[in-house]
């Protein structure tokens, strides 16, 4: 049998009324955050109270995906009421349940206008904390698998490709690549396999956005490939995610299977000669292949290491054939953009970086958690306003946006609309969406010294440049936070991040002295107050308290 | 991160024929998911670990001859991901997330200390073989910083008495008391 629009719609009927028939729905946050602070066992006791109460008939409680504010885990979120607790026990359920008619629990009670929700814009994350991940019933019902029938029955692919190029929609993985162009290059290659991979392999330290859209919304990334497969004339999708992620995982094991089941992966899709595969493809824990194509050497079996680039997998990817390797927030982009239209989506954020992007904020915030917002917002807004501002009444010092790839953005730039571009003119770069707060407890050259010891071991060891290049940078910084640097180490530090970064075979290595080139633009008195004076400002590195104990 | 399931030290090779070894089934199932294809050597792995707890020679052996790959490739995949380990764990396994915001918050200072109380590097074992160190690249949990994973669990907010007490836990004979001190303290923190 295969699916029609109808039937779609008969699903979304279905669970629209099952769900509205309950005058209280109970949303729990299932994600990673909330689940290591026992959502799951603030969901059972919830659910025992309403039995106990005997409210079975009004009240829903349901799992959902990241309701965003990490921070202040287990949230519930109580709708019709607009209600959102925070840091919800299990012993708290009488108190919640018995408060449904009446006034809201106070002590629990999460602001609903703080600047924290009240200036997001959701587009990718427009169903996390509403939908149940676990149930495609769900997604469906959000209009979900829509924008594919659109695709697949009311347009060409290259129709799909023109709108995915008007939205101006850039690559969310990092790089910033214009995704249109990608897709264009795919669909005009010739052969008749091409591939759709989808790349989960989220590996920078201090980013997990794409660990949430795959816990809270997976079948939206699967939409997304499937629309990509349609446009690039691919019949075979793999994700590659990490194995550290075995929540996401499990999700998206499951909506594969729940997609093959309803019809919407499979062959004649809607009715139509379009066939489109998934299968899982699980990482094992190697930096590196997060490029892309390291990440091709990994789904075929072998050492996860890169190759020179032309030619592009775009051309020459998985198995020899035109592979498009998309970004899950970028696939996460796509149905939007199907069922708005590319226009709506130039709309939103800046000239040349269209859209909205998910950040997760983290270390030294009060509101750590999943955010996002249109492109263009400053600095400011999302570490002060949406962030609510550096905890403890320390002072902020820098962000750091990319990873290791990246840089740290310091206060004089707080006022900076954040998009690809002036990113990069200030040294850092967009990456994937992580972004780390730092107060002035952080030493920026034992943070440069983080980032480089990480490179370091991540690196695959194929070209010299990187091997040896971030193994001696790494040497010098270390000696540097001892307390046993010298002058001439400065030197070579810059000498030496010039040279890994322009010989270097991929990515990684180009990228590797970012952290330290960044740092030393804006932080160089640090630099020569640990070589100088032997003095670490933050009180980070211990050479002051090695020094004395040795003398 | 840590695999699933800790299983015991094997003490004879599992691969003998008279004492044919039910978890060898999953490996089989998942070889044969993927046609015996050599691009599946990374799954298969995978399935070895998850059922083995490590990779143990006799099964990289084992999966060479079946995939048709050769064993310089398996030893070489396996070597290669951090995520795969060639030693048994032992009974219990703490990993401490190295992610930016994680070291930001301090799991260094943490990591430090329970490698001096344990007496052990990261990735090693005890030599009673009760508590495996592990580190991790990022947990992804960043939101709840210092964070780590204890027997499969993800905690967060952690400090240095709470490691310690879990950690002690452990060691100590009523090890299987889950309601520990420290896991109270937890729930606390949370809030």
């Amino acid at each position: 049998m295969t699916l029609t629009i109808e039937n779609l719609q008969e699903i979304a009927k279905t669970e629209t009324d099952a769900v509205e028939s309950y005058r209280y729905r109970i949303n729990v946050c299932m994600a990673a955050g909330c689940l290591s602070c026992r959502s799951d066992v603030v969901k059972a006791s919830l659910e025992e109270e309403i039995r106990r109460q005997g409210k079975e008939k009004a009240c829903l409680v349901r799992g959902v995906g990241c309701l965003g504010l990490c921070a202040v885990g287990p949230l519930i979120d109580i709708s019709p009421l607009n209600v959102t607790y925070q840091a919800v026990q299990p012993s708290d359920a009488p108190e919640i349940i018995g408060s449904l008619t009446g006034a809201p629990v106070s002590r629990l009670l999460l602001p609903a206008d703080q600047p924290f929700f009240s200036r997001q814009k959701k587009i990718v994350l427009e169903n996390c904390g509403i939908i149940e991940p676990e149930r495609i019933e769900s997604y469906i019902a959000a209009g979900g698998y829509e924008a594919l029938y659109q695709a697949l029955r009311q347009m060409s692919p290259r129709q799909v490709i023109d709108e995915v190029t008007a939205s101006g929609l850039r690559g969310r993985g990092g790089a910033g690549f214009p995704t249109g162009l990608k897709w264009t290059t795919v669909y005009k290659a010739r052969q008749a396999v091409k591939y759709v991979v989808c790349n989960a392999d989220e590996g920078d330290p201090g980013a997990f956005m794409d660990r949430s859209v795959l816990e809270s919304d997976p079948h939206r990334v699967i939409e997304g490939m499937a629309i990509a497969g349609y446009a690039v004339g691919a019949s075979r999708g793999y994700i590659y995610v990490r194995a550290e992620y075995p929540l996401a995982v499990e999700r998206l094991r499951r909506a594969i299977k729940q997609a093959k089941r309803l019809g919407v992966l499979g062959e004649n899709i809607f009715n139509t000669p379009f066939a489109f595969d998934i299968q899982l493809r699980l990482g094992a824990g190697a930096f590196v292949c997060g490029e892309e194509t390291a990440l091709i050497a990994s789904i075929e079996g072998r050492l996860g290491r890169p190759r020179p680039r032309p030619p592009f997998p775009a051309e020459f990817g998985l198995w020899g054939c035109p592979t498009l390797i998309n970004n899950v927030e970028t696939l996460a982009n796509i149905a939007p953009i199907v069922r708005r239209g590319g226009g709506w989506f130039a709309g939103i954020g800046t000239e040349k970086s269209k859209g909205t992007k998910v950040f997760a904020l983290a270390g030294k915030i009060n509101n750590t958690g999943l955010i996002e917002v249109p492109m263009g917002t400053t600095l400011r807004e999302i570490v002060f306003d949406i962030g609510g501002g550096i905890p403890a009444g320390r002072r902020f010092k820098a962000v750091q946006t990319g990873g290791p790839s990246g840089g740290c953005v310091p206060e004089q730039f707080l006022d900076m609309p954040v998009d690809y571009d002036s990113l990069r003119e200030v040294g850092a770069i967009m990456g994937s969406g992580g972004m780390i707060v730092m107060d002035d407890g952080a030493c920026m050259v034992d943070v440069a010294k983080f980032f480089m010891e990480f490179c370091m071991s991540e690196s695959c060891g194929k070209c010299a440049p990187c091997r040896v290049g971030t193994t001696q940078l790494f040497g010098i910084l270390e000696r540097i936070t001892a307390g046993d640097g010298s002058i001439e180490d400065i030197d070579t530090l810059k000498e030496l991040c010039d040279l890994v970064g322009a010989t270097s075979l991929c990515g990684l290595g180009q990228t590797a002295p970012n952290p330290v080139k960044s740092t030393l633009r804006y932080f160089e008195n640090e630099y020569t107050a640990h070589v100088r004076r032997h003095h670490c400002e933050a009180g980070v590195c211990a050479m002051g308290k090695a020094r004395e104990a040795t003398t | 991160m840590t695999p699933a399931t800790a299983s015991p030290a094997l003490s004879s090779p599992s691969l003998s024929p008279a004492t044919p070894d039910k978890r060898l089934r999953i490996i089989d199932r998942t070889m044969r998911l993927h046609g015996y294809a050599s691009h599946a050597l990374i799954e298969t792995l995978h399935a070895v670990q998850e059922a083995f707890g490590y990779l143990e020679p006799d099964l990289m052996r084992y999966v060479a001859g079946r995939l048709k790959v050769p064993l310089s490739r398996v030893y070489a995949v396996a070597t290669f991901y951090h995520f795969f380990t060639l030693k048994p764990p032992g009974e219990h396994t703490c990993v401490l997330c190295k992610g930016t915001a994680c070291y930001i918050s301090g799991t260094a200072e943490i990591f430090r200390k329970v490698e001096e109380m344990l007496g052990i590097h990261a990735g090693e074992t005890t030599a009673d073989g009760k508590i495996s160190l592990m580190t991790a690249r990022c947990l992804g949990a960043c939101g709840l910083a210092p964070a780590g994973v204890f027997d499969g669990t993800v905690v967060g907010n952690l400090t240095l008495d709470t490691v310690v007490n879990k950690l002690q836990a452990w060691r100590s004979h009523d090890a299987d008391h889950r309601e520990s001190a420290g896991d109270r303290e937890n729930r606390n923190r949370c809030r």
